[in-house]
């Protein structure tokens, strides 16, 4: 059972770049493992700790102000690379539950979608505008309501922000608002597979 | 209106499709290795499932094995790591054959016993590194022949897009869908769009095919094909050997598509004829009549479409910290302000940091520390073959660490039956077992930090292949002239 997710407020962590690969969400030396475990350690290792292991003050994650964000807001193209899950274990791990981003790699929104972490797509400019804020502010919260699809950010004034709906299909949205996983689905469709593999002439 | 050659793999494989969900795909073959396969077996453990179809998966281990035995304990490895050695029995390289795992980092060696328990309690065929058949999981599926044209095959590994080359809809999954695979042999899809690149003309001397699907991804950018499956096409592509077929399709994913196709012919049927797993006799008559099948109709559309001649194209070189930044050899790192876009900007501003290299610099005449000749781009025997071609009688550079590391153990006899083992050994390069490598570093192949890698392998992230290392990719022939001459040079200088 994957934990359901309707709705969130938070405060959010800015992560001004692009193409941020999996390899730098989680660095390969911690896909040693057999379970699910320590991810959260190795989040964006390359960048959060120096290389004698000790935490590197610039990073944003290791901002205090950031502390306890539980959204990530990103450039484009989040999520690229590998297929490893591991990525995905880790940001909820660390207490991630959603990522803001206009694009992100097709593996990685599914994997996401598995885990509870919920992948929103936004226009660029908007996500921009989103950095700005919460850079300008480290206190503004961000209020994502899955059901509504939409996003708001309650302390800031209607010039800066109104409330943005995103996409995101009816499907996946009806898993993560109950937290029901796919197996699930396909082991309900077992009659339809036996049916399949019987026609099948390859 | 016809259909695409990737519809009518779709069409045939769609299970179950409820109105707003997305298909219930049907997987034909499901490969399985060490990594990404551990906590989904613990899924099915939990659940008291069992693996529906074992007949249609395998396993094999590769991404955290070493590719040699340290010679005695806590010996340095060449590119500079200590390997980790727990015994203190002394042990000579060579064979692979017979594993003393007592010697290898431990959660290694806990990766491997762990699939080898799980391929033995599920019931599941695993190519063990003990044995005659192991290697790259996308260089030993072609090899065995169990990739077919027409088929679904999915693998926990980004570059199951390698065999789209066969005409297979073929892509790479998270651990959480191997384990619906392994329980159902069916994955929720969410049908992808259709992206036609059609390359014409013919690839000059010296160019080859990694050189024609990084230019494709600089062109189009490390997320230009998001949501869409690519079909090659063209003369280019019809003249080309399936190991072509393979570098090419094995990196889609660098382009962001969710996997990359080619349309099976004679050169594909060749291939597959007389392997392990090709059907024989009559069956493979049929077989055969089944895959022509595989085509994309005159009249389909495709979502997208972009053409790129092959004849203009020089050998890439990439420069940044994602496979889009690349470069042909004869031109020079961009600069900033020559981009429109801020993003952009900033990305290679970020990249060039990292990397260590200035803008608007010449590509040609970089430094180079360490080549890595491998992975599952680049790895195959027509790979080392022309990479042996340059080393022939040459010396790596006194400054260079060169290692060659075949894809399959397959692929390693071969190349030694041909010699080519001896000629890298003679020019001072490294010959290896068979196994991922230096692509990702999870084994001690690493180069160190700070170290420029001339790769043929497919990424340049940020210390992907090792704690700051530098990824300069490149084409094996790129690579092998690299390592002769300790800088980056245009091979076609010395063909
Ligand atoms: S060779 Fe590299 S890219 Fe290919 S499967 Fe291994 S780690 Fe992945």
């Amino acid at each position: 059972m994957m934990q359901p997710f309707t709705n969130l407020t938070s405060t959010a962590l800015p992560l001004r770049a692009e193409n941020v690969d999996t390899d730098q969400i989680i660095p390969a030396r911690y896909l040693t493992a057999v379970t699910q475990a320590g991810m959260g350690d190795g989040l964006f290792s390359w960048w959060r700790y120096k290389r004698d292991g000790s935490p590197n003050p610039d990073f944003v994650l290791n901002q205090p102000q950031y502390k306890g964000a539980e959204v990530l807001v990103a450039g484009r193209n989040f999520g690229i690379g590998s297929s490893r899950e591991h990525a995905v274990w880790a940001l909820t791990q660390y207490g991630f539950r959603a990522v803001i981003s206009p694009g992100f790699a097709d593996i990685f929104y599914n994997n996401s979608l598995k885990n509870g972490l919920l992948p929103v797509r936004l226009p660029e400019e908007i996500v921009n505008r989103l950095l700005d804020l919460i850079e300008e502010a480290p206190q503004t919260t961000i209020s994502i309501d899955l059901e509504n699809q939409t996003i708001a950010l309650p302390s800031v004034s209607g010039e800066q922000w109104t409330a943005r709906s995103f996409d995101i299909d009816p499907f996946r949205r009806w898993c993560l608002v109950r937290g029901f996983d796919e197996l699930d689905y396909l082991l309900d469709k077992d009659k339809q597979i036996s049916d399949f593999e019987a026609s099948a002439t390859f | 209106m016809g259909k695409t050659l990737f519809e009518r793999i779709w069409d045939a494989h769609v299970v179950a499709q409820d109105e707003g969900a997305p298909a219930a795909l049907y997987i034909d073959a499901h490969l399985v290795h060490e990594v990404t396969s551990p906590q989904a077996f613990a899924t099915l453990r939990e659940r008291g499932l069992s693996v529906r179809r074992p007949d249609k998966t395998f396993a094999t281990m590769d991404h955290a094995i070493p590719t040699r035995l340290p010679t005695s304990p806590g010996e340095q490895s060449p590119a500079g790591q200590q390997v980790k050695a727990e015994s203190g029995t002394e042990r000579g390289g060579g064979s692979l054959n017979s594993v003393d795992m007592a010697l290898w980092p431990e959660d290694a060696a806990t990766q491997v016993r762990t699939l080898r328990q799980n391929c033995a309690e599920f019931g599941i065929t695993l190519f063990d590194i003990e044995g005659d058949i192991q290697g790259i999981v996308h260089v030993i599926g072609p090899e065995l022949g169990i990739t077919q044209p027409g088929m679904t095959i999915v693998c926990g590994d980004s570059h199951t897009s390698t065999h789209g080359a066969f005409g297979a809809l073929a892509f790479g999954i998270g651990t959480s869908e191997v384990g619906h695979v392994l329980a159902t042999q069916c994955l929720m899809q969410k049908k992808p769009k259709t992206f036609a690149i059609n390359i014409e003309g013919a690839l000059g001397t010296g160019v080859t095919a990694k050189d024609i699907i990084l230019a494709i991804i600089a062109k189009n950018g490390a997320g230009g094909g998001v949501g869409h499956v690519f079909e090659y096409r063209g003369a280019a592509i019809r003249q080309m050997s399936m190991a072509s077929r393979m570098t090419i399709c094995n990196m889609s994913i660098e382009g962001g598509a969710r996997a990359g196709l080619i349309a099976p012919d004679e050169t594909t049927f060749d291939y597959i004829r007389g392997r392990a797993y090709a059907p024989t006799g009559e069956a493979w008559e049929r077989a055969v009549a089944h895959w022509r099948t595989f085509q994309t109709d005159e009249d389909a559309v495709f979502d997208r479409e972009m053409t790129l001649d092959a004849s203009a194209l020089a050998p890439m070189v990439t420069y940044g910290t994602n496979p889009g930044q690349g470069a042909p050899v004869t031109g020079r790192v961009p600069k900033a302000d020559d981009l429109e876009d801020e993003a952009e900007r900033r990305s290679l501003q970020n990249a060039l940091a990292y990397m260590g290299l200035t803008e608007g610099q010449p590509i040609e005449g970089q430094h180079v520390d360490i080549v890595f000749i491998g992975s599952c781009t680049n790895s195959r025997i027509e790979d080392l073959r022309a990479a042996a071609a340059i080393a022939k009688g040459r010396r790596v550079s006194a400054h260079v660490e060169a290692l060659v590391v075949p894809g399959s153990k397959a692929v390693k006899a071969q190349a030694e039956a041909e010699g080519l083992d001896r000629i890298f050994s003679e020019a001072g390069f490294q010959w290896r077992g068979a196994g991922c490598s230096m692509c990702l570093a999870m084994n001690d192949d690493k180069a160190g930090e700070g170290k420029y890698v001339a790769s043929t392998s497919n990424r340049n992230f940020i210390g992907r292949q090792g704690p700051g290392s530098r990824s300069l990719l490149m084409s094996p022939i790129m690579a092998a002239a690299a390592a002769v001459n300790g800088r980056v040079i245009d091979v076609r200088e010395i063909l």
